[in-house]
């Protein structure tokens, strides 16, 4: 729904109620929300800030590092609807004798659950407890009870506050993990030259992972975690590298003659799928993960490239071809039979598939040509039906879109203003917020776990 | 039978004799021999030793020939003419150049060389390896393409004619083909789509009768562009397979 130029102040002001209830209305056909868990009635939630015990210098901000992220991880992940700070009765209870329910349960809280505990700092360590009540059952309050002690460090508070969050959205999401422990590794010329950065789901701890000074693209995390699959591209063309997260350095890859890119690890991390030209054009190969035993798996001219594996069954490869002209998505089986065309016009790019296997996100222009109407952006496409819905509207060119490991989040490139940044989002389109802010990000990828 | 047999052992040793003493007869050439079968030779073979000092030089700079011959009467270096039988010449070349000594003697004659090398800062022939970047590109003119395609447009097809015959011109350029994209849509897919674009080309120039192992393609999709303004003019500056050697 565009708004048309309108011819006079005075018409503006008459039909800008209708303008509204218009665009709500085409807004209500795109905006259909999906995703795990997030159609469901949410859970009203509350979490009190936790009580200080002690009097430990650093006590003080751990706590309200503690709070800080315990509350904002509960909030992204979706499936809680949050008793405001505001709302929240101005009590801390530090244990289950000190916790009146009928606080949190009554008006204006509200709430069905509430998290609350202790934190203290003894003898160089952070020691959390942490409950999850039932504010309604008065009888048998306790869903959730956990003890944290962990060596303190600068991070410490943030770590445990993501443990327990992650334990909370476990109990009340459907027995799914929280993803507040996960990682996104994205590009950033932020150094100087685009090298692969790391991050926390939540954008912080934002680092720089490789240190190449050349044009590095593309990163993959392996299933483990344990290696960063990616490529290079220098004046001698471009190569698939890989990092290895646990020795910290890179490791050999075979390099072959220069026209290899856009890697994607198999769910059990045994083979590796990228886009490679050695027999000429373009085509999708499979390698065993040390770069050995190819096979072409594509063979029709025309660009294919993107390659990203059903991370459920490990037996299907969604890609991107352009052997019809402009590219569209397709999924085939991973030995290269069954081709099935997903998108049928426009111009689709960069295919991510959902952990459970139903979805692909991915980037497309509809309307694709000088002039046409609307923009890049991003998404979801159920794949037993082929029936799609838009995630991202007029907020700039939108691509690479990477699922969240809980498949209730969706990270993307964000590009406007010739500026491009990480942001994350909901799988139905809702709680858009960006993650980074200096430099130009890129193509960002969250960990399988 | 018993004869032949003896016969041809008879032969062997015989061949096996001649072999052993025309061995030995070399080896001790110099050397006055006590006359057996074959007469000695009256004379000694005469030998000769040449050599240039320093043997790489600058334009204008000289450098030292000296020579030792023995059992030589009549000795002479090509492009210097007859010379004493040992001695020392100073020389300038202004190119590289082999000194070639012939002596004669009695005993045969023999020969010896040496090669002082000159320096060549700027030749003015197209020697390969000197050819700049702006004269190559000069002559060998960008492929441009349309909005998302690798298709040779014919004025494309017209740009690399004219390449390819300047290639084949220059028969020892190595060409590098690499494929642009414009800043829009997505780095990977342009990454594959400027690998098209560079092998259009190759197989463009490959056909036009350059020889495909003096070509080698790349991508730099849209990770480089030659023009940053979001307009078509400037998006058709970046659609191209630009040319350059290939070190």
């Amino acid at each position: 729904m565009n708004a048309s130029p309108l011819g006079s102040k005075t018409t503006a002001r008459l039909l800008l109620p209708l303008f509204f209830l218009a665009a709500s209305i085409g807004g209500a056909q795109d905006w259909v929300h999906t995703g795990t868990n997030l159609g469901a009635q949410k859970i009203r939630l509350a979490a009190a800030d936790f009580k200080m015990v002690g009097t430990d210098p650093a006590l003080s901000n751990a706590q309200q590092t503690f709070n800080q992220v315990l509350y904002a991880d509960l909030t992204n992940a979706g499936i809680f609807d949050m008793v405001s700070k505001s709302m929240s009765p101005p009590v801390m209870p530090g244990s289950p004798q000190e916790i009146n329910l009928s606080q949190w349960n009554a008006p204006p809280a509200n709430a069905a659950m509430v998290a609350f505990g202790a934190i203290s700092v003894q003898n160089g360590r952070d020691v959390v407890f942490g409950w999850l009540f039932d504010a309604k059952n008065t009888g048998s309050p306790q869903v959730l009870g956990q003890q944290y002690n962990e060596a303190a460090g600068p991070d410490t508070a943030r770590h445990i506050a993501h443990e327990f969050a992650d334990a909370i959205i476990e109990r009340l999401g459907g027995g799914i993990n929280g993803i507040a422990e996960s990682k996104i590794f994205y590009v950033s010329d932020r150094s100087g030259a685009k090298e692969i950065w790391e991050m926390d789901y939540d954008g912080f701890n934002q680092h720089q992972i490789t240190h190449l000074g050349q044009i590095c693209l593309s990163p993959r995390i392996s299933p483990d975690g344990g290696r960063l699959a990616f490529s290079e591209l220098t004046n001698k063309g471009s190569e698939i590298r890989i990092y290895s997260m646990s020795l910290n350095r890179m490791v050999s890859f075979p390099i072959h003659d220069g026209t290899d890119f856009s890697p994607a690890w198999s769910p059990d991390g045994n083979s590796l799928a990228f886009s490679s030209s050695r027999s000429g054009d373009p085509e999708i190969w499979v390698s065993s993960a040390s770069g050995f035993g190819l096979r072409r798996v594509t063979a029709y001219r025309g660009p294919d490239v993107s390659p990203v594996w059903n991370p459920k069954t490990g037996n299907q490869i969604a890609w991107i071809s352009g052997r019809t002209g402009l590219p569209q998505v397709y999924i085939m089986s991973s030995d290269g039979t069954g081709v099935q065309r997903m998108t049928d016009t426009g111009y689709a790019t960069s295919p991510s598939w959902s952990p459970n296997g139903q979805f692909l996100a991915f980037a497309w222009s509809r309307h694709y040509g000088p002039g046409a109407p609307g923009g890049q952006d991003i998404y979801v496409m159920d794949i037993a039906s082929l029936r799609w819905i838009q995630l991202t509207h007029d907020i700039g060119r939108t691509d690479f879109p990477s699922w969240s490991p809980d498949g209730r989040h969706i990270v993307f490139q964000r590009t406007a203003h010739g500026h491009s940044e990480i942001w994350t989002m909901l799988a139905d389109g809702t709680g858009q917020h960006a993650l980074t802010t200096t430099g130009n990000g890129r193509m960002p990828n969250w960990s399988w776990k | 039978m018993q004869n032949r047999k003896k016969n041809s052992a008879l032969a062997v040793a015989a061949l096996a004799a001649f072999l052993i003493t025309t061995g030995c007869h070399h080896k001790q050439a110099a050397a006055p021999e006590p006359p057996p079968p074959p007469p000695p030779a009256t004379a000694p073979a005469p030998t000769a030793n040449i050599s240039v000092t320093p043997n790489a030089i600058n334009p204008g700079q000289s450098a030292v020939l000296n020579w030792t011959t023995t059992n030589a009467t009549d000795v002479s270096i090509d492009g210097i003419g007859a010379v004493e039988t040992s001695g020392t010449k100073n020389v300038s070349p202004s190119d590289t150049t082999t000194y070639h000594l012939t002596a004669r003697g009695d005993g045969g004659s023999t020969d010896a060389s040496a090669t002082v090398t000159v320096a060549q800062p700027q030749a003015p022939a197209p020697v390969p390896q000197q050819m700049t970047e702006a004269e190559f590109e000069q002559n060998v003119k960008p492929a441009f393409f349309d909005y998302d395609s690798y298709s040779i447009r014919p004025d494309a097809q017209q740009t690399i004619t004219q390449d390819a015959s300047f290639l084949q011109a220059h028969p020892n350029i190595k060409v590098l083909v690499a494929g642009y994209c414009d800043e829009r849509g997505s780095e990977e897919y342009n990454l594959a789509l400027g690998q098209n674009r560079a092998n259009a080309a190759k197989t463009a120039l490959t056909q036009a009768g350059v020889d495909a192992s003096r070509i080698r393609t790349i991508s730099y999709g849209k990770e480089k562009q030659f023009c940053t303004e979001m307009n078509e003019s400037c998006w058709q500056q970046n659609r191209r397979d630009q040319f350059s050697i290939d070190q």
